[in-house]
């Protein structure tokens, strides 16, 4: 038997099928031979979030990450440029660092002592003697990844023939602009990070960041614990202004709050009551313009953009994904701030970030919780399939040709859908 | 109880009971009791076992009485599908050592378990403790209450309850 006749596994059944326009199949939130063909063809293919700059700001700076289920390290080098390099030793495969973040001129192996460069590659090799002269270093770097940029966010692909990020990014990079406008004038930065994981697919999570319809019943509780004006703010469901739009690749947007799209529109609004005694700080350090311009960034965006396949710029933080098996998927949220900004100002953000997310906020334990219940729930009727069909037929078309629906439609999901269907061909 | 002034000295004794009878308020999610054993301060659980400097870190909890409060209320309210019902905890407080003491003010550190239960599922989680407490006219009050949880810049699972 030639290798051309060899059998066919199933890793080579399409399940494209499976997605059907307003509605996708049971089996993709349950079957383990589907999750690692996603590991394969989507998150082996394309560009996948991998951190931020400010989390490697200098040189020799490292941050461990993962893309997909494979542990990596992001690595900012001698000469400035960033690095992604698998985490597994080339000679019998231990990770070569297990410390989250830091500095460092070397990766070493613990186990036989490799050596790598902080580009990877492989510097040295206790007892050298012991290998063949054909034995090379140059071919025993660490494997590394495609890696670019684009606003600070560093994204990465095993796929060397990928296309170039900003065309990936395509629609959604303006979005990506209007959401860096809350450094307030300065860099973002990021100010630490909420991680939890939760026994789901991690397509239950995917779906969730341009899901309007469910804030109001879901975020019940978060929303009580509101003053007045904020709770104004976040009936997004019942003002019509809001709306979600496909942005072609999988990537969407669902507009909450129109009014907070760009951060330096309205500088003359009136100061939101919760913000003015911030702002009362912020008069001793900076002019009114300036306080303004902070004041309001401080609050984040109006706005989530779901950007294919594992991240999101959700209001005023990232919403990372991490799908670890078919039923398990680690999340993180990174709180930002103002690199460089008024301590003040960094503080009320993480206070912020610490009232809705992570594992103690007041929101996202009841995320957890219903995204835990669909898991559970989808193991039975196994037949039926998920429904992502609201508002299907009441959309408009965008200025960039592709579908809108209105705030709590189902669109985002069915923009995402798509594009799995096409990777999964 | 024994008679307090804000100079009674609070013995090792005195507070193991009162964190003890905390662990009981808090296993049994009664929020109308544990607001009141209060006394300003925060109710703090860091990121990292380094963290000293709480109010310029983000953290999983930083509650001032008002936080406190809003958080009591989520938890009980009945609008919180995580918490109606809640996951049940059994929980056990132990290792206790004094590691600050002055008239009426001790900081008391202690090793605690807890053992979580929803949906037939247990989880478990280990913290380091660190409550700083008053002697007062009411009795013993909590100012500060630290909870550095194991791999707490791990990775965590929701939680729907008080440690
Ligand atoms: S496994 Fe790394 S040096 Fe042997
Ligand atoms: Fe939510």
């Amino acid at each position: 038997m030639t290798l051309d006749h060899f059998p066919q596994g199933p890793q080579d059944a399409s399940y494209a099928p499976l997605v059907k326009g307003d509605r996708v199949a049971t089996p993709m939130y349950e079957d383990p031979a589907i999750f690692d063909v996603e590991m394969e063809k989507i998150f082996g293919k394309t560009w996948v979030w991998v951190g931020h700059e400010s989390e490697v700001p200098d040189k020799g700076n490292f941050k461990l990450s993962v893309v997909g289920t494979q542990p990596v390290i992001i690595s900012h080098d001698r000469k400035g440029a960033l690095h992604v390099l698998v985490n597994r030793c080339r000679h019998r495969a231990a990770t070569v660092c297990e410390i989250k973040k830091g500095k460092t001129s070397s990766f070493q192996c613990p186990y036989h002592g490799w050596g790598y460069a902080l580009d990877g590659s492989l510097r040295g090799v206790p007892y050298t003697e012991g290998y063949n002269t054909d034995f090379d270093k140059k071919d025993y770097g660490l494997k590394k990844l495609k890696v670019e940029t684009y606003q600070g966010m560093i994204f990465a692909s095993f796929n060397m023939d990928v296309e170039p990020l900003e065309d990936f990014l395509g629609n959604a990079k303006p979005w990506i602009d209007l959401f860096m406008k809350q450094g307030g004038g300065f860099p973002v930065k990021t100010l630490g990070e909420h991680q939890f994981k939760v026994p789901m697919n991690w397509k239950i999570q995917l779906e969730n960041t341009t899901d309007a319809y469910h804030f109001p019943v879901v975020h019940k509780s978060f929303m009580q614990s509101l003053d007045g004006e904020a709770t104004q703010q976040f009936s997004f469901l019942e003002d019509d202004d809001g709306w979600v739009e496909d942005l072609g690749n999988g990537h969407s947007v669902m507009v909450m709050m129109p009014e907070l799209n760009d951060l330096d529109d309205n500088l003359d609004a009136p100061i939101p009551e919760r913000f003015q005694a911030l702002a009362e700080t912020l008069r001793a350090d900076y002019d009114e313009d300036q306080v303004r311009r902070i004041v309001r960034a401080v609050g984040g965006c109006g706005f989530n953009l779901n950007l294919f396949p594992n991240a999101a710029c959700s209001l005023s933080f990232f919403r990372i994904l991490r799908p670890v098996s078919v039923n398990e998927t680690e999340i993180r949220h990174i709180a930002l701030g103002m690199d460089g900004g008024p301590e003040a100002a960094n503080q009320m953000r993480m206070r912020l970030h610490e009232h809705f997310q992570g594992p103690m906020g007041f929101g996202s334990p009841d995320d957890a919780e219903v995204w835990e219940r669909v898991q559970r729930g989808s193991a039975g009727g196994g037949d039926l399939d998920v429904m992502v069909n609201r508002g299907k037929g009441l959309e408009e078309t965008s200025e960039n040709g592709l579908p809108k629906g209105d705030i709590s439609a189902e669109t985002g999901m069915r923009a995402a859908y798509a594009k799995w269907q096409e990777m999964m061909a | 109880m024994k008679d307090m002034t804000p100079e009674t000295e609070i013995t090792l004794d005195d507070a193991i009971k009162f964190l003890w009878s905390e662990a009981d308020i808090l296993d049994r999610n009664d929020f109308d009791a544990w607001l009141p054993l209060w006394h300003g301060g925060h109710y703090i659980i860091p990121i990292g076992d380094e963290v000293t400097d709480f109010a310029n870190n983000l953290n999983i909890v930083y509650d001032d009485a008002q936080m406190r409060k809003a958080r009591a209320a989520r938890l009980s309210g009945g609008f919180s599908i995580s918490a109606a019902p809640p996951a049940r905890t059994v929980r056990t407080l132990s290792r206790f050592v004094f590691t600050e003491e002055a008239p009426g003010a001790v900081t008391i550190r202690s090793a605690l378990h807890v053992i979580e239960d929803k949906f037939g599922r247990q989880r478990m989680f280990a913290a380091n403790v660190e409550h700083k407490l008053i002697a007062t006219e009411n009795g013993i009050r909590i100012t500060q209450k630290v909870v550095r949880l194991l791999n707490s810049d791990g990775m965590l699972t929701s939680i729907s309850y008080l440690f």
